[in-house]
């Protein structure tokens, strides 16, 4: 029987108004596990207030690959930052 | 289209941005990668040993606590490096077989004994302070995860520095015999600790494509130097001297001078010969023997209630 443990990948939320970011993985038997090892491997020292734990092959990633093309639907569209419009200086609030 | 590829690593390599998991990477960047970091996960993993040895007889409860964190921190760093191998399509198991069966190395630092408790406070101060000025370039390495790996270890180490300079400050305002104990440990680690830093820059191998990569960012002399200048200032207050005769200011190039460490007995010490080589292996071996049914339990209780909730 294989004894090797699935691998898991560690969120952390630092601290409550913060997202959870991500922090590395781990391997663990079980998600309640992983859980208790995330908290001794990433939160030795208060970094953390909740942890997300996710089997790391349940991520899909978009693939570097392809990174131009994938992203190509936001590249030319630069009316949607602010900065596209030319407002007066002397215009306030705006 | 590899030519494309290629270009755009060494474009991102060169503008000191990061290469990440999912990237294109020459084979030898990858390779260099997993033989640095997993060799370094070792070493914090037999690193635990030496110290270890001392977590029974510390002389307190306050001593015996912050030893009991630092290890643990070990065992926490070995983990944080070996998941940034896993990125590059390591395997933890290979890589611990590897361990055991002596394929890959670790710091020769951990070949040699902790005769004293002294020792733990030195391993602190100059083992770890040795560690950190190879380790905080390390943070702007080009691969992500292994930059990632040493901020949080980097942040860490500071705390096993200060615990191990500390503990010779007290023992420095004890007992003559205690303040012996002290030089004596001092004695015995500063040869061992400037070899940390590996061969002289002439006999490195590794070093110029490493650096030429951005893998490694300090050649092993240039780091030396900096640990030597930043250690004698230290040493100075706390009352030691280190066992080199041509350790001396050199005003016209604002650093210390200082010998050579043996390189005979270094090479010796990564060849096996050390006097605790075999002892790490055999110990480390050991635990992962032993532990094999906790990880079979484990598995085996995860197996059956994966079952159940299919089943429900």
């Amino acid at each position: 029987m294989s004894t090797s443990w699935p691998l898991w990948e560690v969120f952390v939320r630092g601290k409550r108004g913060l997202n959870h970011v991500h922090v590395g993985s781990l391997h663990a038997p079980d998600a309640e596990m992983a859980l208790r090892n995330a908290r001794d491997v990433y939160t030795r020292r208060n970094e953390g207030v909740s942890i997300w734990v996710v089997p790391a092959t349940e991520i899909t990633a978009s693939s570097p690959d392809e990174k131009d093309p994938f992203f190509a639907p936001a590249g030319d569209k630069v009316y949607r930052h602010p900065t596209f419009y030319a407002i007066p200086e002397d215009v306030p609030h705006l | 289209m590899a030519d494309d590829l290629e270009l755009r690593f060494e474009r991102t390599v060169q503008s000191e941005s990061r290469i990440e998991p999912r990237d294109w990477m020459p084979d030898g960047y990858r390779k260099t990668l997993i033989r640095q970091i997993a060799q370094h996960a070792h070493s914090e993993i037999i690193g635990m040993q030496p110290e270890g040895n001392w977590i029974s007889r510390a002389p307190s409860l306050r001593r015996k606590a912050i030893l009991l964190a630092k290890v643990q921190d070990e065992a926490g760093h070995g983990l944080y490096l070996y998941s940034a191998t896993e990125t590059l399509g390591a395997d933890r198991e290979d890589l611990t077989t590897k361990l055991i069966e002596g394929r890959q190395k670790y710091s020769s630092i951990f070949n040699y004994p902790t005769l004293t408790f002294a020792d733990v406070g030195v391993i602190g101060w100059l083992v770890d302070g040795a560690a950190i000025c190879n380790q905080v370039p390390l943070c702007r390495t080009s691969y992500g995860p292994y930059a990632r790996a040493m901020i949080r270890i980097c942040k860490e180490e500071s705390f096993h520095q200060r615990q191990g300079y500390e503990l010779l400050m007290t023992m420095m305002r004890g007992t003559q015999q205690q303040r012996d104990m002290v030089q004596d440990s001092v004695n015995r680690w500063w040869w061992p600790a400037l070899m940390m830093f590996g061969p002289p820059d002439a006999e490195s191998t590794n070093t110029e494509q490493s650096m030429a990569w951005r893998i490694k960012r300090d050649t092993n002399d240039e780091l030396r130097q900096k640990f030597v200048n930043m250690s004698m200032p230290q040493a100075e207050a706390l009352g030691v001297t280190f066992p080199d005769p041509e350790l001396e200011w050199n005003a016209d190039r604002g650093e210390y001078d200082f010998g050579q460490p043996d390189w005979d007995e270094f090479w010796q010490v990564v060849k096996g010969g050390g006097v605790c080589n075999e002892q790490r292996i055999a110990h480390r071996r050991k635990a992962h023997e032993d532990g094999a049914w906790v990880r079979e339990a484990a598995a085996a209780h995860a197996a059956k209630h994966a079952r159940k909730e299919g089943a429900a």
